[in-house]
């Protein structure tokens, strides 16, 4: 690891002035990506700025079916939830298989969905769940959020604080691992509530997360695992890589969507 | 005796490692000591054209920065390989030279080029990061086919067509007439995976040099530091053998990676001599991809013959072996006298004929990993005894068993004389133990879950125990491979044993004591076991090809005759009786028919006070032994492997695992079930999720656990560990080895339980689920 300065915000005001004073500074999370990039010596910032410790940045809070989570909450504490749970059980399960207990403690929602790892979770999540994802400059929808792998709609120096939904009535995420790494190889989202029918897909598109019209469309008039049988996935825009092409990726898709729809209920 | 041979003790040397109190090179820090950073080839092929070293040696903390040409032109060897093996033409085998920094060529994406000493790790990384190194990019062979592709880029230049030996063994006349005139002849593609060894510590070294005495020292991660010790001085000069001592302190893992002499150990004695500093070096992860020796990496083609009724008449193969960029140590004897020779498995084969095909890619060097030959030899047979099965409409046990060989010893037509076995009696108890009756009705009760379940065996059987040195020698070897072993009795009676074996993980501590409980009868407490350092122990081979049971315990044994041939003397002597009539029993020295005894203490003290020896006797009471193995011994067994695959995934799911193992004589039972299960889980590991892959242009793809699947619990099942144990008849213990049995005989079992899932036998490891996926969609299609 090369040298770095590291500093401990204790609000997301002080957070936002530590970084701009800095030289080539970034916010560090819960780490889980960012350190073992810069343990590879592949990232080099000349400032850490740790948000993890920012208590407004934290925690739950289930008013009515409105879901409102602080970016740096960890996936443990989401997992763990009682509120969470009596809500939306189908995020606490996504957040209770991320990665390992290592991970699920120190590993944050706000790092996740502001990397938008292409293999990530959290984000087939915001996306299905219609959240909107709350910086301390504005409110972006999640469908505006993810631009594609690895990259958001965040500004330089800009830092989420919360996302927001409404519960769904129904919804589950099914994953299928990658037997390596045990990202996402395909994760399915789906979600039924006010907003309609969303499927969100990550892990298997080259471009990060994406929505599945076609399922959606199939899943809005027949709510069943059934219903996506008709739905064929094309491999076009699938990743390929030696675990698996993209057919087998599209074959993924719909097989998780089945299971996601199915575990739904 | 509850500690003797057969005793489950727990091991002794548990109680370090489990609290953390292990000595492995890292926890080693010596006085003035620097640190070494590599700066290693981005490229599988290329020119070296400039080195600019000025920037790293201007960073901070740096000592020095060396070069190839530095290190050749002080006369530092070429790292070789020690097997010699000959083309089917008479020709010698093609050795390119490898040098320990190259010097104008690199050969593989890690090879190293510049070595960086700085005061502290981060400053040599960092002054490594600053080298620049220009070079001139070449094409790159990254895979056998384009190795041995017409216009094929040439890596060494002595090896024409990146051909390093074409051999063979056996008859090719009589075996193609036997194929011609088969009933059935199975014929299949088989390729072996490559893998990467993955020991959990990475390899080390530190160096020390004592300019006064003009001595080093060397601190490694080896399985064979006395054998590191001989070739660091006889082939690569980098000091006098007797000024060079070799410390191989507690070793986490090996599995063969730590057999061989890397660049990085060769490269740090020298620095320590050129700075006057003592040096450490430890690999990271990334490192240990990039450069620790891999294993497998076959192509084969090879056809099986049937008579009408079953018979095999004759098995021909024919194998293309990647050798990597260089030739490591031990890298020709792998797929030729350890692989080539097994291909008679458990059956009786009248002719067999296999040639092979040595190649150079650019890749890291492979050499032996677990098993070595063998998994590639078991899993080839026993995937053709499947296929064949399945293409006659034959029950794939019944084939098996009616083939089996049954009558000892067995001479097979490719050099291996088999001594000792019950083939059918470890099938039938695995075959009972899995249930191998009742599948059906559980496959129904999958398939009513909409899943595939399958069943699969392999009957395998391996060679340990390498080898009588005479045989190995003609054979090639460039070493003998018996071993050592030293009985010294203290004057109190405590007793240690200095051995030519190594331990990195296997539990020598523990069984090589029992072996001496079991024979005096004093507690395993009493006794110690000295190994890994070349000033303390005499020479030995070295650990590796599940020898050190077989081998090493021979030695021991054969130098526990001679003390006690001794102590009996002196017991005689001291209790006035006839030595015919003195007994060694529970740690007394007794005389039988009388009630005169004497502690084990006792005969240690009169031996070292020499107060009141039998005339002529010397004093003291140390013996020394050196044993060389009659034959190899043959560990046999029969693994059943059951699985469930879904069929909208491919995942395969391991729900029952029978290994019923012939071992000969075991030790310590809780040991060799330990080393099963690795085992295993290691065979589990290659046939189902491991993989190095490189793309065309010689750049790892797996080159981190991100991408290279490493074998986890839940990949694993619980494990049905059974033997029905025959005795070696060749060595005084009756051992036959355990170490590599797991890693050998699964993976074929793994394979055939999911292609009779399938029902599909085009499948290659590792069966991950996208392949299974693949295959399956392809036996749907070719179902319609």
């Amino acid at each position: 690891m090369h040298n770095t300065t590291y500093h401990k915000a204790s609000s997301a005001a002080e957070a936002a002035a530590l970084l701009s004073g800095a030289d080539d500074g970034v916010l560090l999370a819960g780490g889980q990506t960012l350190i073992p990039t810069m343990k590879q010596r592949l990232a080099a910032p000349s400032d850490l700025v740790d948000i993890s410790g920012i208590g407004e940045m934290k925690g739950i809070c289930v008013d009515g079916s409105t879901v409102t989570i602080g970016a740096m909450t960890t996936h443990a504490e989401v997992a763990a939830s009682p509120e969470l749970r009596a809500v939306c059980p189908s995020l606490a399960d996504l957040a209770g298989h991320i990665g390992d207990p290592a991970v699920r403690h120190k590993g944050t929602l706000g790092g996740s969905v502001a990397n938008n790892d292409p293999a990530a979770d959290y984000p087939a999540a915001m996306m299905a769940l219609n959240a909107t994802i709350k910086t301390d400059k504005r409110e972006v929808p999640a469908d505006d959020f993810f631009q594609g792998m690895f990259t958001t709609a965040l500004d330089e120096g800009e830092m989420i604080v919360s996302v927001t939904f409404e519960a769904p009535s129904k919804g589950a995420y099914a994953k299928f691992p990658n037997p390596a790494s045990r990202y996402a190889m395909c994760g399915v989202y789906v979600a039924q509530g006010a907003s309609g029918v969303r499927v969100a897909v990550t892990g298997a598109g080259e471009d990060g997360v994406f929505r599945s019209s076609d399922m959606e469309a199939a899943l809005a008039s027949d709510f069943s695992a059934g219903a996506l049988d008709g739905v064929s996935v094309s491999a076009d825009g699938m990743l390929s890589d030696i675990h698996g092409d993209a057919a087998y990726r599209a074959n993924l898709v719909k097989v998780m969507a089945k299971r996601a729809v199915a575990a739904a209920g | 005796m509850s500690e003797g041979i057969g005793a489950a003790v727990k091991r002794k040397e548990d109680k370090r490692f489990t609290t953390g109190a292990g000595r492995y090179t890292d926890d080693i820090r010596l006085e003035n000591q620097a640190y070494a950073a590599f700066v290693r080839s981005p490229h599988a092929h290329a020119k070296v054209t400039g080195i600019d070293k000025s920037a790293a040696e201007a960073k901070d903390g740096v000592l020095a920065v060396l070069d190839g040409k530095q290190l050749t032109g002080d006369g530092i060897g070429n790292i070789i390989c020690g097997w010699a093996i000959t083309s089917k033409d008479g020709s010698p085998m093609n050795m390119g030279a490898w040098s320990a920094l190259a010097t104008d060529t690199v050969r593989y994406v890690g090879d190293a080029v510049v070595a960086v000493v700085a005061e502290t790790a981060a400053q040599a990384r960092e002054a490594a990061e600053a080298v620049v190194v220009d070079y001139e990019e070449l094409p790159v062979a990254a895979h056998i086919e384009a190795a041995v592709a017409d216009g094929a880029p040439q890596i060494h230049d002595n090896a024409p067509g990146n051909v390093i030996y074409d051999w063979e063994i056996g008859e090719l006349d009589t075996t193609d007439t036997a194929i011609a005139g088969a009933a059935h002849v199975t014929e299949m593609d088989i390729t072996n995976n490559r893998l990467s060894p993955n020991a959990m510590e990475p390899r080390a070294a530190i160096t020390k040099y004592d300019a006064a005495e003009d001595h080093y020292t060397l601190y490694t991660t080896s399985q064979n530091p006395h054998v590191a010790r001989l070739v660091l001085s006889a082939f690569y000069a980098v000091a006098p053998e007797h000024k060079l001592r070799v410390i191989a302190p507690d070793v986490g893992g090996g599995f063969g990676s730590k057999i061989y002499i890397y660049p990085e150990e060769i490269v740090c004695l020298w620095a320590a001599m050129k700075t006057k500093r003592s040096i450490k070096w430890t690999a990271d992860r990334t490192e240990a991809f990039l450069t620790d020796a891999h294993g497998r990496d076959h192509v084969t083609t090879a056809k099986m013959g049937f008579d009408a009724s079953g018979n095999i008449v004759g098995f021909k193969v024919s194998t293309k072996a990647n050798f990597g960029a260089y030739m490591s140590l031990f890298s020709s004897a792998v797929p030729t006298y350890l692989y080539a020779t097994l291909l008679s498995g458990t059956y009786n084969i009248p002719n067999i004929y296999c040639e092979v095909l040595a190649v150079y890619t650019n890749t890291v060097p492979v050499d032996a990993y677990r098993g070595a030959g063998r998994p590639e030899a078991s899993y080839l047979v026993e995937r053709m005894m499947e296929t064949a099965a399945r293409e006659m409409g034959k029950d794939p046990a019944e084939l098996r068993r009616q083939n089996f060989i049954k009558e000892f010893p067995h001479q097979t037509p490719v050099i291996m004389n088999y001594d000792s076995g019950d083939f059918e009696g470890n099938l039938n108890q695995a075959m009972e133990a899995a249930d191998w009756s009742g599948f059906e009705a559980r496959k129904a009760e999958s398939a009513a879950r909409g899943k595939l379940r399958g069943i699969g065996m392999s009957c395998y059987i391996e060679a340990c125990g390498i080898a009588p040195s005479a045989a190995v020698g003609s054979l090639g070897a460039g070493v003998g491979l018996w071993e050592s072993a030293e009985v010294r009795v203290n004057p109190v009676g405590t007793i240690e044993i200095l051995t030519g074996s190594h331990s990195h993980g296997q539990g020598h501590e523990t069984t090589f004591a029992q072996v001496v409980a079991d024979r005096f009868g004093v507690p395993l407490d009493s006794v110690q076991i000295v190994h890994g350092d070349t000033d303390k122990v005499q020479f030995g081979m070295g650990t590796y090809g599940s020898r050190s049971g077989p081998v090493g315990m021979s030695a021991i044994v054969k130098a526990l005759d001679k003390v006690e041939a001794k102590v009996k003397k002196i017991g005689a002597h001291l209790l006035e009786e006839p030595e015919e009539n003195i007994v060694i029993e529970e740690g007394t020295v007794k005389a039988t028919g009388t009630n005169k005894a004497l502690g084990w203490h006792e005969i240690g003290l009169a031996a070292y006070t020499a107060h009141n020896l039998p005339p002529d006797m010397e004093p003291g009471l140390k013996e020394g032994a050196f044993y060389d193995p009659l034959n190899f011994t043959f560990p046999m067994g029969c693994f059943i492997c059951e699985v469930e695959v879904d069929p909208d995934t491919g995942k395969t799911e391991i729900l029952k695992f029978v290994a019923s193992d012939d071992f000969g004589v075991i030790i310590n039972p809780m040991i060799v079930e330990g080393q099963v299960h690795g085992g295993i889980a290691q065979g589990v590991g290659q046939a189902l999720l491991e993989e190095v892959v490189y793309d065309e242009s010689g750049q790892q793809l797996s080159a981190s656990y991100m991408d290279y699947t490493m074998p986890r619990a839940d990949d694993v099942p619980s494990y049905d560990v059974l033997h029905h144990n025959t005795k070696c008849t060749t060595n005084p213990l009756g051992i036959k080895g355990c170490g590599e049995a797991g890693a050998i005989g699964s993976p074929p079992a793994v394979i055939n339980a999911i292609t009779n899932a399938i029902g599909n036998n085009d499948l290659s490891m590792p069966a991950t689920p996208s392949k299974v996926w693949a295959a399956l969609a392809a036996s749907k299609i070719a179902a319609e």
